[in-house]
């Protein structure tokens, strides 16, 4: 065999293996949730077996569930929503004027970013305790803007910078105000950075698992705390607990195969592209 | 600065920005320095939220005192930085692994499915990741140690023992954050202009070389937001690990995010787990400002 071709056959397998590396974990989960009790507790585990549907029936058979995940849908939209409001008339302050104390605004923005969600969670859980709006769908839709609002102000600022500024000038002969300018010119061309942000605000709330749980008991349960609550008791309903996470997580992956592209942008601020 | 005629030029006022800015500010001023103050506040008081009757009475740097003397702190940010220590250098190594691979010409369609295969760990719920963690770890079914039996290797009870524990939690996070290495060091390659990289080949037969000589400064940049958002990130890491393990057996994989929010929301002495959050802040402010400062550098000027 020729060393090329040799190269060739070691590339493949390694590409293999990284696929295999990826998806085991995900394929097991995947495979659990179609498991019977007993062949999830066969030891050593089964490959080949009799799919079940009976845990997704149990799964969509509970009002727990079905709640938790519209909870979630609530949060995940709402804060997104609210957050791709709130950012893009900033993010087009950032990109289009100068004024002082922008790099220090720029700077607090993005640190939001790097903040332990348990520094907020105390002060907030305390907040809302007496604010009486624990365990309400808004107390989490906000305290969730304090990571989506980053996102969405750093993406949509890099879009907007990349607009030409004579797009702007006809509208401007004309007289139309600054937000004219902004609402008309900017938010249509930059739909598509700005629809990048909200899709990861989307799967960053969706995911979210420690403010969920210490800011809500029961009312607005999220997925991941539902999914979570399973695990007690002497006899874990692992096909019911695996039916839930692919629940969970399956939707969120599709998004996030949307905006693969974009994967490392939204995760490293703009770092590298 | 802005001269008068400037202005005219650009079209808006003194205050066009702050009326565009004020939504946002107001907001993330409203949920996030306020919060904040609300905590600097709460720790520097006796603040038991199970005993009430107690009042919640200042009582100075107690608190902060008492965090700086815990051994229990300090130990969980050592086990912290020690997770950091083991995830981050195989991260690393694996990741690059897999951007070269993917980097490296021929095999299309299974180098594209490869990459877009790195989307799934990263999207996957962390809590998610962290049941699935005790069903692959779990002693008598799961599936990584029939893994181990396939070498000959006896079953570990992984989460009942303290080492084993900590592997497990390694593990996931390694299955789950190496995809991001790998992205962003691909995304490097990627930066590498084609004709000097054909060049380079034609010159060269030697990889090393090429790598060194070629690819490595592009790696850089990359590299260094890797290891910012990574420390910062696992100083965050909660989810996937209280899932999987609460941070036992014992204290094995009590990381500073579960301690603080044990302290807070188990033993509800949120007076002390205030300060040891706000201490946990000023590390995170000060990664930032770093990051800030290597990749931001056109917007401070």
């Amino acid at each position: 065999m020729n060393p090329r071709s040799r190269g060739q056959i070691l590339h493949a397998l390694g590409l293999i293996a990284v696929l295999v590396f990826t998806i085991f974990p995900f394929f097991w989960m995947v495979s659990s949730s179609f498991k019977t009790q007993a062949d999830l507790l066969a030891s050593p585990p089964v490959w080949l077996f009799r799919p079940t549907l009976a845990n997704y029936a149990d799964v969509f058979a509970d009002q727990k569930v079905i709640d938790a995940v519209l909870n979630s849908l609530i949060v995940a939209l709402g804060s997104t929503g609210l957050s791709v409001i709130l950012g893009t008339p900033a993010a087009f302050a950032l990109a289009r004027y100068e004024f002082r104390g922008k790099s220090d605004l720029w700077f607090w923005f993005i640190s939001n970013r790097f903040i332990s969600p348990i520094v907020l969670a105390l002060p907030i859980y305390l907040l809302g305790l007496q604010l009486r709006i624990l365990d309400t769908h808004l107390v989490l839709i906000l305290v969730y803007v304090t990571f989506i609002l980053p996102i969405v102000i750093w993406i949509s600022t890099d879009q907007f910078r990349s607009i030409p500024r004579e797009l702007e000038e006809a509208a401007r002969l004309e007289g139309a105000s600054q937000f004219d300018i902004f609402r008309r010119i900017y938010l249509p061309l930059g739909l598509p950075g700005i629809a990048v942000s909200a899709i990861f605000g989307f799967i960053f709330s969706w995911n979210e698992l420690l403010y969920a749980l210490v800011l809500t008991r029961r009312a607005v349960q999220t997925a991941p705390v539902v999914a979570t609550s399973f695990m007690s008791g002497y006899e874990l309903p692992w096909g019911k607990i695996m039916a839930t996470g692919t629940v969970i997580v399956l939707p969120v992956t599709i998004f996030a195969l949307l905006v693969s592209r974009h994967m490392v942008r939204g995760l490293t601020m703009g770092a590298t592209k | 600065m802005t001269t008068p005629s400037t202005r005219r030029r650009l079209a808006y006022g003194r205050w066009t920005p702050f009326w565009f800015l004020a939504p946002a500010v107001l907001a993330l001023f409203l949920i996030g320095i306020w919060p904040t103050l609300f905590a600097l506040v709460t720790s520097l008081r006796r603040y038991n939220i199970t005993r009430p009757r107690d009042g919640f009475p200042f009582i100075g740097l107690d608190n902060y005192v008492q965090v700086l003397t815990d051994p229990t702190f300090w130990d969980t940010l050592g086990r912290t930085a020690g997770f950091f220590l083991v995830v981050m250098p195989i991260q690393v190594a694996l990741g690059l692994a897999i951007a070269l691979m993917l980097h490296r010409p021929g095999l299309g369609m299974l180098r594209s499915l490869a990459r877009v295969s790195l989307v799934v760990p990263l999207a996957t719920t962390y809590a998610v990741v962290g049941l699935l963690g005790r069903l692959i770890f779990n002693r008598d079914f799961g599936v990584a140690n029939a893994l181990i039996g396939l070498f000959g290797f006896p079953p570990i009870d992984w989460l009942g023992n303290p080492t084993g524990a900590f592997v497990a939690i390694c593990v996931m996070d390694i299955w789950q954050w190496t995809p991001f290495c790998a992205l962003i060091f691909l995304s490097g390659l990627s930066m590498v202009p084609v004709d000097i990289e054909e060049a380079a080949r034609l010159e060269t037969p030697s990889k090393w070389a090429l790598f060194w000589q070629v690819q490595r400064p592009y790696l850089l940049p990359g590299f260094t937001a890797m290891l910012i958002l990574r420390s910062a990130d696992v100083l965050k890491l909660f989810d996937m690990v209280f899932t999987m393990t609460r941070g036992g057996p014992g204290a094995a994989t009590e990381l500073i995010s579960i301690y603080i929010q044990r302290v807070g929301f188990r033993v509800f002495d949120m007076g002390l787990a205030s300060a040891q959050a706000l201490l946990l802040l000023v590390i995170t402010v000060v990664l930032a400002r770093v990051y800030i400062r290597f990749f931001y550098r056109e917007i401070e000027a």
